[in-house]
């Protein structure tokens, strides 16, 4: 008997569920050298917004044991230049590619919802309501309800039933539970557990904040334990929701964990900064594990860690 | 066509050879036929600290030098400045082992199709990719002059074998230990007079290469520039390299110094733009 390596995430079919991380793939381009894109079960891309954006000035990274701090705040040519190339590039791979957006405004994911329709080779929506890198904290729509609610309520309103939306999350939250709640009821299809946790790293040479904007996003390894607790949390509060796990993955055996936890899928992100094959050694080594462990397919393995088992 | 990495390979080179030199260590790769594809003010980007290492991003390295055909076969060699955690593991490393390494990476100096008279100057360990840089420029058939400074003596690279190509070299080192004591900046309206210079290649620190735009558009010349700024990744999906270049209209960019760099047009480089963006710049 063959095993089954396929998932979904709502209505998005994906021949295996190793996933690129928003913003850690850049265009598509640079990896393509590396490895068939093809390969993976989709691209995720970087968050689209509706203007071009310089990002945040330099420096904008510092290493940390078993991660990183970045505050790109969200560089990117703006929506109408990533629709006339990336996607058009993407598809001519024969890419998967799920399109992570961000705004500004709830009217920004409105119009950004609305450019989404009948794409070449997209197969989902990731809404980004949770980048850190923003000038207001205040802002991070996933840290509230209420603001959580109306992002997604925007996004669904403007793209129908025709590709599934995954409403990406902060873990700097005191519930994700919660958060994950409010956005399931507003029309998310599924959540992406986590985005980076707002960190700091002090250069003690100037004696200030090592970022030119003190803080950052903290990735890799470091913040795993935190995104597969969340993953754990939200699939056993909402076993039916699709989740899309992430968080400093970066072997087999990582993506093993979040599957078990939860996750119908991962994403990896700061493990290809170090190595450009990362998601294709992840994907090899998740294929073997669960052939070892007696898994038929990795539908049976989500949320195996859920079981009751005997004292 | 996808342009991007193009030349690009990811390898397990085995370490040939580690010897420290001054304040560098001066290491060979075996990378088989790879050596061939890199050409000077290429990259190379290795991970660091071994399996399980807490250190999740990879080290960028200067190409010092590629040869297609030795003993090993292909070689690639960097001069590598033991001062972080990274590079002191690098350094560290025993002849035989064997190394993740992503090369060649970023562009490289741009060549001219008749022969010019060119000035190569270096800041530290930024003259390593200079020395490959002089001899192609000698077998076009172009003067070279160089200038190497640094803070003092031991971290000045100029290895015998690196000079053949050279017409004259210059050194400068803020404590007078060897050479002119002074800064390079110093030297170079001389050295561009009296040489007649007409485009000025160099690599090392931010400041230097600021520095010598300054004096370069003054004389009118040419200034290609290595730039170095800390990378993540090296092949251009972090986005955390970046520094501001203006396009053809002027307007700053915020373009990554892996892809886009790490050889730039120094007169479009915003230099100085630390700690902010630029004013005007796209998407700001």
């Amino acid at each position: 008997m063959s095993f089954d390596f396929s998932t979904t995430l709502g209505s998005a079919a994906l021949p295996n569920p190793i996933l690129t991380a928003s913003g850690c793939a850049g265009s598509g381009k640079e990896l393509s050298q590396f490895f068939p894109l093809t390969d993976l079960g989709a691209i995720v891309t970087k968050s689209i917004m509706i203007k071009a954006r310089s990002g945040r000035a330099t420096p904008r990274m510092a290493e940390t044991p078993s991660g990183m701090l970045n505050s790109i705040g969200l560089q990117g040519p703006g929506v109408d230049q990533f629709l006339e190339n990336d996607i058009p590039w993407l598809a001519s791979q024969g890419a998967r590619t799920i399109v992570s957006i961000a705004g500004e405004t709830v009217e920004d994911y409105a119009v950004l919802a609305r450019r989404m329709r009948n794409l070449p080779g997209v197969v989902g929506l990731e809404v980004n309501i949770s980048c850190p890198n923003v000038e207001n904290r205040g802002m991070v729509f996933s840290c509230h309800p209420e603001t959580a609610r109306a992002a997604i309520e925007a996004v669904r309103k403007n793209i129908g039933g025709e590709l599934p939306i995954i409403a990406k999350l902060s873990p700097d939250v005191t519930d994700i539970v919660a958060i994950a709640r409010e956005v399931a009821d507003a029309g998310a299809d599924g959540v992406a557990l986590i985005n980076t946790l707002l960190g700091m790293v002090i250069d003690t040479n100037l004696m200030l904040p090592k970022l030119a904007q003190k803080t950052g996003g903290l990735s890799g390894p470091a913040i795993r334990p935190v995104a597969v607790r969340a993953v754990y949390q939200v699939h056993a509060a909402l076993p039916k929701l699709p989740i899309l796990g992430m968080g400093g993955i970066a072997n087999g055996r990582d993506a093993f964990e979040f599957i078990l936890a939860g996750a119908r899928a991962v994403s990896v992100g700061t493990a290809t900064f170090g190595n450009p094959t990362a998601a294709i050694s992840i994907k090899n080594e998740l294929e073997a594990i669960l052939t070892e462990k007696g898994f038929g397919s990795v539908e049976e393995a989500i949320g195996y860690a859920h079981r009751e088992v005997a004292p | 066509m996808n342009q991007i990495n193009q030349r690009a390979a990811q390898v397990s080179a085995q370490l040939i050879s580690n010897k420290r030199v001054g304040a560098y260590h001066h290491m060979s790769f075996a990378v088989g036929d790879l050596a061939a594809q890199a050409l000077p003010g290429n990259f190379v980007a290795i991970a660091v600290g071994g399996e399980g290492s807490s250190m999740v991003l990879r080290r960028a390295f200067a190409i010092y030098r590629s040869t297609e055909k030795c003993a090993e076969g292909g070689l690639i060699e960097l001069i590598v400045a033991p001062h972080g955690q990274g590079s002191r593991w690098l350094t560290s490393l025993p002849p035989h082992s064997v190394v993740d390494m992503v090369a060649p990476l970023g562009t490289h100096f741009g060549i001219p199709t008749e022969p010019v008279r060119a000035l190569l100057v270096g800041g530290g360990y930024g003259s390593a990719p200079l020395f490959g840089l002089a001899e192609l420029l000698k077998s076009r058939g172009c003067r070279v002059d160089m200038v190497l400074g640094a803070s003092t003596a031991n971290k000045i690279y100029a290895p015998l074998e690196g000079k053949r190509a050279v017409s004259s070299l210059t050194i400068t080192t803020d404590d007078g230990s060897t050479g002119i004591q002074g800064q390079i900046t110093d030297v170079l309206p001389s050295l561009i007079e009296e040489n007649e210079i007409e485009i000025v290649y160099s690599c090392g620190p931010m400041g230097m290469l600021e520095a010598i735009t300054r004096v370069s558009e003054r004389y009118g010349i040419l200034h290609q520039a290595a730039v170095e700024e800390s990378m993540a990744c090296g092949i251009g999906v972090c986005m955390t390299c970046v520094i501001p270049v203006r396009d053809e209209a002027g307007v700053p960019r915020m373009l990554r110094s892996c892809i886009d760099g790490p050889v730039m047009d120094g007169s479009k480089v915003v230099w100085d733009s630390k700690r902010i963006i630029p004013e005007g710049t796209f998407g700001a």
